[in-house]
């Protein structure tokens, strides 16, 4: 039976999506079935970020309403191999998602994939609940910026109160930090929250730390996933954060001077 | 070493200092309301006991002070109400 993930953060714009395309396309590129789905239904983008926006035929709520067949909908990736996308509808409100809709569709997703990553829209409402709903475990994605550290312990909160694991007493929905965006050159002068400072607030185990990279919209920019792009600092990072995930140790990132990398290792 | 802490002192806090001070007193704030189930009425509350003080003895909205708080299984609510002294007490 698969496993359900939601990436969420409350605030928006910090990173969810990327992180979703990348965390996704990490897991199938180790040889995982993985799926990994729109729930930012009226503002779906997933499917320009991963590079297949005009193969959307079917999506999320046309499965829910029985409009369409869950294999109509289903996007399989042309890159990589086992990774397919699950888009979001563009043209209904969040509130056509329903828990017992949704409910169905994972069921019958968990019997065929190993991993089932949920793209949560930012904010607290329906939307973002209906993607944290199920969820076994989270990505909580944060930028080290005061609103972000906030709404992310709201989060945080909601995962531990509002999720179907909380509900039923079930043990609860295993949480990992996330931190985006990090410039380890503002930390060192003293104008951005540290690794451990942002750690130190929200108290919760830390899966991976993502550069601020340039690579990363020129990713989104091509539709291309920013773990295939191999040169990518954020891509590699991560690789990382998937291998640690799986419960590998990778070893951190080292610089590599220009003769390493003229002449491999 | 007392000039140098003195110096020291008088140089202004990183932002990203501040930036964790604040949060952790909001965030740790926070979620005590989340944890108190009484917090949304707790504002309305303390408007309605003012409303009947008031009825015997003028208190200003200051002097009311209400709070939650969790000791085990418990959960206490404190509220204290400082009246006037003699001179300024009024009643009806």
């Amino acid at each position: 039976m698969g496993k359900i993930i939601v990436v969420t953060s409350g605030k928006g714009g910090v990173g969810k999506t990327t992180t979703s395309a990348a965390f996704a396309s990490g897991l199938a590129l180790r040889g995982h079935q993985t799926v990994v789905i729109d729930f930012d239904v009226g503002l779906r983008n997933l499917d320009l970020v991963m590079g297949c926006e005009r193969r959307v035929v079917y999506d999320f709520v046309n499965v829910i309403n029985g409009e369409g067949n869950l294999n109509q909908a289903l996007i399989k990736d042309k890159r990589i191999e086992s990774l397919f996308i699950l888009p979001a509808s563009q043209t209904r409100n969040k509130e056509a998602l329903t828990i017992k809709g949704v409910a169905r569709i994972l069921e019958a997703l968990k019997k065929r994939f190993e991993y089932i990553i949920c793209d949560s829209p930012a904010g607290i409402e329906h939307g973002a609940i209906m993607a944290m709903y199920f969820s076994d475990e989270a990505l909580i994605v944060t930028n080290p910026e005061v609103s972000s550290v906030r709404d992310s312990d709201r989060i945080i909160g909601m995962l531990s109160s509002k999720t179907r694991r909380a509900v039923q007493n079930l043990p609860p929905v295993k949480e990992h930090l996330l931190l985006t965006r990090y410039i380890p050159k503002r930390v060192n002068s003293g104008d951005m929250l540290s690794v451990q400072d942002v750690q130190d607030i929200l108290a919760i185990p830390l899966l991976g730390v993502i550069p601020e990279s340039k690579s990363v919209l020129q990713a989104s920019n091509a539709g291309i996933p920013i773990t295939l792009d191999k040169k990518s600092d954020a891509g590699q990072a991560y690789l990382n954060v998937v291998a640690r995930f799986l419960g590998e140790d990778p070893p951190p990132r080292e610089k590599k001077g220009f003769l390493t990398r003229w002449f491999g290792k | 070493m007392g000039i140098l802490k003195y110096f020291r002192a008088l140089r202004p806090q990183k932002t990203a200092t501040v930036a964790k001070e604040r949060l952790q007193i909001i965030v740790a704030h926070e979620r005590r309301l989340r944890q108190s189930p009484m917090f949304d009425y707790l504002p309305l509350l303390q408007r309605e006991i003012l409303e009947v003080v008031r009825k015997y003895v003028i208190v200003q909205d200051e002097h009311i002070k209400m709070h939650v708080e969790k000791e085990g299984e418990y959960e206490i609510l404190e509220l204290n109400i400082t009246l006037p002294d003699m001179e300024n007490r009024e009643t009806d």
